[in-house]
């Protein structure tokens, strides 16, 4: 692991085959509604609040998309780790 | 020709495949679709909010209702809680809440307005199972908006004659209140492939049309109709000749797939008459059936993970036994291969353990975490020696990498053996007890381990991945993901030889056994057992059928040579291509 000071954004695939459907954000939004600061999922130019399921998937992330994971708050680093992991993880699908 | 007049032919999605004749039941959704917009006095918008809170809560309660009342239906529940989840989220109900007040709107048409919009974003989308997401959305909306107007929902689980379902969408919960036994075929105006419907469809392997649009506006209950889940053919009001002629294609149909399935359920004897048992992988007992249709021998990996997935507490003994008891009574006299928890931190329970891991599949997880959790494991284990009185009973010990964990394993298995007699329980003790070897630690010590087991089941997934240091999901290295890479097969070899010379039985239940070019490989290296999905078992069994178990001895010779995972393929390509033309170069 890194020494230096995390940064407080990811770069993720979503590697499933589904992709980022209700259920998959459904788990996102359960692990970001629990974060101090607001935590954000960017993809290219458009930005969704992680805490809204809907919000999520009206991002249309399909398996192979690159979406970045944002937190506001240092506090948030475990959140932000946790919810790259269930990414990475395809959701243990 | 006049009352052929009547019959219309609609044309939809087939989402699932098969023929069926019968009576239309209509489940309609009246009084929904229109929404009256008045206007709310400034000093009334509170209330107004508060009628809204109050409609999805009622909505809430009903779903729970519905997850409580349908422990079967694992999926639906799945379904169903992000269902619940939905109800409170900030895009749909925060959204709703925000356009009351600021437009002073009654709560059904600012939900409208809400729903609207998001569907409008939904429809730009190109992938076809994203965009069927919004159904889930437009079904959640839906169930509020029974609660604002307070129409009254059809009641499914009133249907007491063989039915076929007509209905705009079928929702999960709806699905999960019907007695399916009753349904012959399934046809909706919305939803694809992908949908709901389409999956309950398949799995209960009886057909659906969907998408068809207006189908509702065209049928009425009692009608009779024809739905061709091959072709996406529905007939409203057939005429006499395209009554024959359905009743005709649907017998020739049935033939069809009894030939395929009769075929499928004889056993997989290679041209030299070795007999190979051919498993299926399954994680939910529903899929038990699909496994018997598809001619498993048997359930060479039941996975268990599902029941400890999205709950606060661990399950209980007896409700993990009832669901083996379920599959091993079904299976019987097949085997059945209950692989203990193999859940790691992330998919624990509370996510208690999942920020604190930094690399998940070195940590804490399956026997490891077993082993942490004794009252855990020894619940799981005492389930399943229950259900082992019932039926042909096996226990697969998932990530073995020492000696010492599967002395312990067994340790404790005894433990729950002894405590069972203890409590006057029907049990049995006396069943095989298998490692998965899927470290590589496990197959250098192979032949130590063996002396505490039955047999080995080999998981290739995870062993490819330790063995070459490869992390599948990332792309930057997936590409090195190589089965055939003559490291692995080495591995393989070894385990197989090791397992030979102590007289255990060798299985294999990876990815690896359910594709078709490695088959000449697995047969030569001698499995005595391959567990695949389900629906590759008739392939694989066509593949051994057609292959000779001497020649892939002399063949293995051969491979054994190789040094690349290329040429190895270039092998297999050049010995067996023939056979697996098919395969080799579509996939």
């Amino acid at each position: 692991m890194s020494r230096s000071q995390p940064a407080l954004s990811r770069e993720v695939t979503i590697v499933n085959e589904l992709g980022l459907h209700a259920r998959s954000a459904a788990k996102i939004a359960r692990l970001a509604n629990r974060s101090k600061a607001s935590v954000w999922i960017q993809k290219g130019d458009q930005k969704a609040d992680a805490s809204s399921i809907v919000d999520i998937l009206t991002l249309a992330c399909e398996k192979g998309t690159k979406i970045t994971i944002r937190i506001e708050n240092k506090a948030d680093f475990n959140i932000l780790a946790a919810i790259t992991e269930l990414v990475e993880g395809g959701f243990g699908e | 020709m006049e009352t052929e007049a009547q019959e219309i032919i609609i044309k939809g999605i087939n989402a699932s495949p098969g023929i069926c004749i019968g009576k239309a039941y209509l489940v309609d959704r009246q009084g929904v679709e229109v929404v009256p917009k008045y206007r709310i006095q400034d000093k009334e918008l509170s209330n107004e909010v508060k009628r809204f809170k109050a409609a999805v809560k009622n909505a809430k309660d009903e779903l729970r209702k519905i997850v409580e009342k349908s422990p079967e239906e694992l999926q639906h529940a799945h379904i169903l809680e992000t269902h619940m989840a939905l109800l409170k989220d900030k895009m749909l109900y925060g959204r709703t809440i925000e356009t009351v007040k600021q437009e002073s709107v009654n709560a059904e048409w600012a939900l409208k307005k809400v729903v609207s919009n998001l569907i409008e974003v939904f429809q730009t989308m190109t992938d076809p199972y994203l965009k069927e997401r919004s159904a889930d959305v437009v079904q959640v909306a839906d169930s509020i908006m029974h609660n604002l107007v307070g129409t009254k929902k059809v009641n499914i689980a009133a249907i007491d004659k063989r039915v076929i379902l007509v209905a705009q969408d079928l929702t999960p919960a709806e699905t999960s209140q019907i007695n399916l036994e009753r349904v012959m075929g399934f046809i909706t105006d919305r939803g694809g492939k992908a949908s709901h419907t389409g999956i309950i469809a398949r799995s209960l392997e009886i057909p659906a049309v969907v998408g068809l649009k207006n189908a509702t506006a065209s049928i009425r209950s009692d009608d009779l109709i024809i739905v061709d889940g091959n072709s996406g053919t529905v007939i409203i009001r057939p005429a006499e000749d395209n009554l024959v002629r359905y009743e005709e294609r649907k017998i020739d149909y049935e033939e069809y797939k009894a030939v395929i399935t009769s075929e499928s359920k004889a056993p997989a004897e290679s041209a030299d008459g070795v007999r190979l048992a051919v498993m299926g992988n399954i994680e939910l007992p529903e899929e038990v059936f699909a496994l018997l249709n598809y001619g498993g021998d048997g359930i060479g990996l039941y996975r268990t993970e599902f029941q400890y997935f999205n709950r606060a507490d661990f399950p209980d003994e007896d409700e993990l036994f009832n669901k083996y008891k379920d599959v091993v009574e079904v299976m019987h006299p097949k085997p059945v291969t209950i692989r203990t928890l193999d859940i790691n931190g992330d998919k624990a329970l509370n996510n208690q353990f999942s920020a604190e891991e930094a690399n998940p599949a070195l940590g804490l997880r399956a026997i490891r975490y077993c082993l942490k959790k004794p009252q855990v494991f020894k619940d799981q284990l005492r389930a399943i020696l229950r259900a082992a009185a019932f039926g042909n009973t096996r226990i697969l010990f998932p990530m073995i990498s020492t000696y010492f964990e599967i002395c312990e394993a067994t340790r404790i298995l005894d433990e729950a053996a002894e405590s069972l007699e203890k409590d006057g329980l029907p049990y049995n003790r006396d069943i095989e007890i298998g490692a998965m070897i899927e470290v590589p630690s496990a197959v250098i010590m192979a032949d130590v381990i063996a002396e505490n087991v039955d047999f080995f089941s080999i998981g290739t997934n995870d062993l490819i991945q330790y063995a070459l240091a490869i992390d599948r999901g990332n792309e930057q290295v997936a590409h090195l993901f190589q089965p055939l890479d003559p490291a692995i097969i080495r591995m393989l070899k070894h385990v197989a030889d090791v397992a030979r010379e102590k007289d255990i039985k060798i299985f294999m239940c990876g990815e690896m056994a359910g594709t078709p070019h490695h088959i000449p490989l697995l047969l030569g290296i001698g499995m005595d057992e391959l567990s695949m999905n389900p629906q590759t078992i008739p392939d694989i069994k066509r593949v051994i059928r057609s292959l000779n178990v001497a020649d892939t001895r002399s063949f293995m010779k051969e491979v054994l040579k190789q040094t690349t995972a290329k040429s190895t393929f270039e092998l297999i390509k050049d010995t067996y291509g023939d056979i697996l033309a098919e395969q080799l170069y579509s996939g």
